[in-house]
């Protein structure tokens, strides 16, 4: 077997300096922007989740003020959500490879590409100065009349940083639209394509539709605040539950903005390190679409005992299971693709067992919170906030880090230490569920959410969950050293390190600026994988 | 170049999906406060001056007229003739922006802004004149109706204040156009901007089509 | 401490039946948890790569699988559903004989007012054995009133009433909270509900001296705010008459109907012209701001009151349909932080 060489020339080489990168057209240069970006965020916004969990391993709220705690969950959840989980596997890896996976020189719109980076980063800077005024203290839902009438905090800077970023996803979610339309390699139909691509497909369907109504939303609350005008408030005769509809209308299909792209990832580690193609591509494919549509129809499960009507409850609890459903195929489709393959255990396949087991209680918690009867208790307790850790961390940042890890040689051209980041994802799985397993526990006893103190009682969960959430810090810093230090001394990974089928595979590491010397015109199959395959990947 | 206009076509209508479900949301409040609040809402409604309203209807429609001739000119090749049309386009705009604000400082003139100093009555006390007795069955106090007509007061400048912001940004992206236009940077082949600009014209034209009956024609039959 | 407790305590009619539901969920979940991890773990062992050029078996898929595992997890859904809908439709349904308790939420704490005329804050005394139906509303943000022991909820809107009800089975003391963020002290509004023997509790109602029983303090607001002046007796005034009207039905002057509950009661002192009964002119003024939720609450009461045999019968469940104005004093704290 040859050593691989470290291709001279490649989007990294072309064009050195600030401005090559804050001009460039690139969706690689673009992506890695994103990545530094995202990063900082996520940073950010852990560093909220330590004062979170450090004030909570005591019952009496004796380390930070209530509205200090009170902006810390909320800067966590505002940045965590809008600025991290939103971003992250599309503005990042969707971003860098949905061009070269379909056999594209880029995306359709490049400048529309980069100017979404650009409001990503104004709407930060508008969050970032929201903090350093002050914070804000609503809580990620905005909920009205607190903060429209009664916090005293920086919403209106929140707000703002919040809607532009959101015009950034609708502008990413387009342009991914278009691009899997329209720039798609001759050859390469719908049913080719990786299930990374219709799963990002599905995803910029709700970035697209469900993102404006949020935008609108916040338009209301802003100008309720900055003009006293008085659309929720109740005192004008304005109804504060009708903005929770609009709130959710978009804000469980984001859920999905998150969910779906790592579920994307999931479909291609399971099938490269199978070498096997994914049992019932079709049925993984339309489930991505299913869960998009789905996703749109069952926001009022977040309100069951805000006074909507009790028959309109029962027809959404009855929607809401079917969500679970596509959701419950995928798992099911993805271990049977193990099934008869030929298993190989590097770490991006650690973060698909690990996602696989966080996935499943986070999904199968979601019905407790569907079903009614169990709901009217669990609502607004920790239940919930376990249940959609274990979605949104165990379920998204598992496929975004696997998905990192996997891809990475491609994005770089090297590999990390394989020895660090198996123990990483090991420390990201135990510590994650040391973190928010007793969480369910503490929801089920009734400890609500967004609590500074708490009755003696729940100490014990708590210090448990705090204890786990140190060994969670450690797992997911120990990326950050070993993915750094791989750029300038990691081995040289080659072309396809993996033997992974899909067309992102055929082109150098790091590909050149425009992806591909020619394009690719014998597209195969999706996901094949055949003796001759793995042995000419291994000649490049 | 075909492949790549056919991108644009469809960027530029799943771009106008979301400004459909922007200004959907709007749309959603409106109805449910026009349902229960339905006396105010005709009150209200009633005390907007109607012909300024009116003028920039037909305004906007004849702007739309002129921005589809424009593009008609680009794809026949007729430089001078897009860029003119262009003009006559921004000219309708800016007259409908400019009446617009008019509106906007009669409405300041007659504290019909939402907030502290919002009083309904405010301009028809100054003039003395008797209230205007609100639609058959029903007599609200003077509080009830202050409370209820500043929800669609408040609903008023949102919608048209985000149509206007829509607007502005149709006319900056005309003269960028009519700019390029002049500059001959447009034939029979390439042409898509102008089409594009075209789409958004005439897809804010539209949402005022429906402002203009839900706002400003409530109980005038 | 004795281990980590994994239930809360179960003190109402509800609480058993939600456990148990939620003991089907967590049997479910486990089963499925269990049985993927399993296999995938079984796959990794059995079908691990044994070398280099190795690939798996060529697979399409097979539709029978794919019906077998979406038909079988819906029919469990449904399972799922269809029990907790009826719960959760029980719990929507205060029996007749219900006794009446109102709360109030206001950053940050809970003010409860029992028929009696006795007055609580952060604390609720109620008896073993007797339904409770809680009317809930808020006087400035969102709140959620939450009895883990019971194991319901309902949030605390301004300007609705939000019904909720249990029935407690076991004395103690047990925790009240505030379920939705409402500001600084969230956490801080936090009480305790009394759970006592109907005897005990007989006990407390008697020893907790008031001025007078809510109804009573409702006739005097009646006659205060010379609501006497229009909804005389007789149906004569220019009001229509109070009398036996809780519970019924009436016409209104657009020609629908609507069934006189407190959310009725409420909006009509609010909004009086929101829904006008059919033959009268619309005259009353409005009392938005001129009267506080206990005010109302007593008002609500009195009228109640004249209507002794609308006690047999079902009370109202759902909250008012459209919402009206919060009753906030001017100088309540959502006015005061504005801006």
């Amino acid at each position: 077997m040859e050593t691989p060489v470290y291709p001279a020339h490649n989007y990294l080489s072309n064009g050195h300096g600030l401005k090559s990168w804050l001009l460039t057209k690139d969706h690689k240069r673009i992506a890695v922007l994103y990545l530094i970006s995202i990063s900082i965020f996520f940073l950010l916004g852990g560093l909220f989740a330590v004062g979170i969990r450090l004030e909570l391993t005591t019952p009496d709220g004796d380390l930070f003020q209530p509205d200090t705690y009170n902006k810390f969950f909320t800067l966590h959840g505002v940045i965590m959500v809008f600025f991290f989980l939103i971003p992250s596997v599309p503005a990042v890896i969707g971003n860098f490879l949905i061009p070269p996976m379909i056999g594209a020189k880029d995306l359709a719109f490049p400048r529309i590409n980069l100017l979404s980076w650009y409001l990503y980063v104004v709407g930060g800077l508008f969050t970032l100065f929201a903090i350093v005024a002050g914070g804000v203290d609503t809580g990620w839902t905005f909920y009205t009349p607190y903060s429209s009438a009664s916090s005293s905090t920086n919403v209106t800077a929140t707000a703002l940083g919040v809607f532009i970023a959101g015009f950034s996803s609708i502008l990413t979610g387009l342009n991914f639209i278009v691009t899997i339309h329209r720039m798609r390699a001759p050859g390469l139909h719908w049913f080719k394509l990786p299930l990374f691509i219709w799963a990002h497909y599905a995803t910029s369907l709700i970035q697209v539709l469900g993102t404006p109504v949020v935008a609108i939303t916040i338009v209301m609350i802003f100008v309720e605040r900055a003009f006293g005008f008085g659309i929720f408030d109740p005192q004008r005769g304005g109804d504060p539950v009708l903005m929770q509809h609009l709130f959710w209308f978009y804000s469980h299909p984001a859920v999905y903005i998150m969910i779906l792209p790592a579920l994307g990832v999931i479909s291609e580690i399971v099938s490269t390190f199978s070498r096997k193609r994914i049992f019932g591509y079709s049925f993984v494919a339309f489930s991505s679409l299913a869960i998009a549509v789905f996703g749109f129809i069952v926001w009022a499960h977040h309100m069951f005992v805000a006074g909507i009507t009790t028959y309109a409850a029962m027809v959404f609890s009855f929607l809401s299971f079917s969500v679970a459903i596509p959701s419950a195929v995928k798992v099911f489709n993805w271990a049977a693709t193990m099934h008869r393959g030929s298993l190989s255990f590097e770490t991006p396949m650690l973060y698909v067992y690990g996602f696989f087991g966080l996935f499943l209680i986070g999904g199968l918690t979601g019905l407790f919170l569907a079903t009614l009867g169990t709901d009217i208790h669990l609502h607004d307790t920790y239940f919930v906030v376990a249940h959609f850790h274990y979605i949104m961390v165990g379920g998204a940042i598992m496929g975004y880090l696997g998905g990192l890890h996997f891809w990475w040689p491609k994005m770089f051209g090297r590999m990390y230490s394989e020895f660090w980041s198996r123990i990483s994802a090991i420390l990201v799985f135990v510590g994650f569920n040391l973190t928010f397993f007793p969480q369910f526990v503490l929801g089920y006893m009734g400890m609500p959410r967004r609590y500074h103190m708490y009755p003696d009682e729940f100490q014990v969960l708590n210090v448990l969950s705090s204890a786990g959430a140190s060994v969670l810090g450690i797992g997911y810093i120990l990326p950050v050293l070993y993915f750094a230090y791989s750029l300038k001394k990691g081995e040289v990974a080659g072309n396809n390190p993996w033997g992974a089928s899909g067309l992102e595979w055929r082109t150098q590491s790091p590909p050149l600026t425009e992806n591909f010397v020619e394009v690719p015109t014998d597209i195969p199959e999706a996901y094949e994988y055949t003796p001759q395959v793995i042995r000419e990947a291994k000649l490049v | 170049m075909p492949q790549q206009r056919e991108a644009a076509v469809l960027g530029m209508w799943v771009f106008l999906l979301t400004e459909v479900l922007f200004f959907g949301g709007l749309f959603i409040v409106y109805t449910l406060y026009r349902t229960w609040y339905y006396e105010a809402w005709a009150l209200a409604s009633k005390s907007i001056e109607i012909v300024p309203g009116l003028v920039n209807t037909v305004v906007l429609i004849g702007s739309s007229l002129t921005m589809a001739l424009s593009v008609r000119a680009a794809q026949t090749n007729k430089r001078k003739a897009t860029v003119n049309w262009l003009l006559a386009t921004i000219v309708l705009g800016s007259v409908f922006l400019g009446i617009k604000v008019y509106e906007y400082s009669l409405k300041f003139e007659h504290h019909h802004v939402p907030g502290a100093s919002f009083d309904f009555y405010h301009h028809a006390d100054l003039l003395g004149e008797t209230h205007e007795e609100p639609a058959s069955g029903m007599t609200m106090g003077r509080a009830e109706i202050n409370r209820t007509t500043q929800l669609f007061f408040s609903l008023y400048f949102v919608m048209t204040g985000l149509h206007a912001l829509h607007m502005i940004v149709g006319v900056v992206i005309l003269f960028i156009i009519a700019w390029m236009a002049h500059k001959g940077r447009f034939d029979s082949e390439y042409h898509a901007p102008v089409e594009m600009t075209g789409l958004y014209w005439h897809f804010v034209d539209i949402v005022w089509i429906f402002l203009f009956p839900l706002l400003y024609l409530v109980e005038r039959h | 401490m004795r281990g980590i407790p994994l239930f809360p305590e179960a003190a109402s009619s509800f609480a058993s039946e939600v456990d148990a539901l939620y003991l089907f969920i967590v049997a479910i979940s486990a089963f499925f948890t269990v049985a993927v991890s399993v296999a995938v773990i079984f796959f990794g062992i059995r079908y691990r790569r044994r070398h280099a050029d190795e690939v798996g078996a060529h697979i399409e898929g097979s539709l029978p699988l794919e019906l077998a595992w979406s038909i079988i997890p819906t029919l469990i859904a449904m399972v799922m559903f269809v029990w907790g809908a009826k719960l959760f439709y029980e719990m929507r349904r205060p029996p007749a004989e219900s006794l009446q308790i109102y709360a109030v939420g206001k950053q940050w704490m809970w003010k409860f007012q029992h028929q009696g005329g006795q007055r609580e804050i952060n604390e609720l005394h109620v008896p073993t054995g007797r339904p409770i139906r809680v009317l809930v509303t808020s006087e400035d943000v969102l709140h959620d009133l939450y009895f883990p022991a019971f194991r319901t909820k309902i949030d605390a809107i301004p300007g609705r009433y939000m019904p909720l009800w249990f029935t407690p089975t076991k004395p103690g003391r047990y925790h009240i909270f505030c379920a939705e963020y409402c500001g600084t002290k969230h956490s801080g509004m936090i009480g305790t509900v009394i759970v006592m023997e109907p005897q005990q509790y007989q006990d407390w109602l008697a020893g907790g001296a008031s001025e007078g029983t809510m109804a009573e303090r409702g006739a005097k607001l009646f006659n205060d705010l010379a609501c006497t002046t229009c909804h005389l007796d007789s149906g004569q005034g220019r009001g229509p008459s109070l009398k036996d009207i809780v519970g019924k039905a009436v016409e209104l002057n657009d020609g629908s109907t609507a069934v006189v509950d407190e959310g009725y009661l409420r909006e009509s002192i609010l909004n009086s012209q929101a829904r006008v009964v059919k033959g009268f002119t619309p005259l009353m003024p409005t009392f938005q701001g001129l009267i506080s939720e206990e005010g109302l609450a007593a008002l609500i009461e009195h009228i109640k009151s004249l209507s002794p045999q609308a006690a047999a019968q079902a009370p109202a469940l759902v909250p008012a349909s459209a919402p009206v104005s919060a009753a906030g004093t001017p100088a309540a704290p959502a006015q005061g932080a504005r801006r």
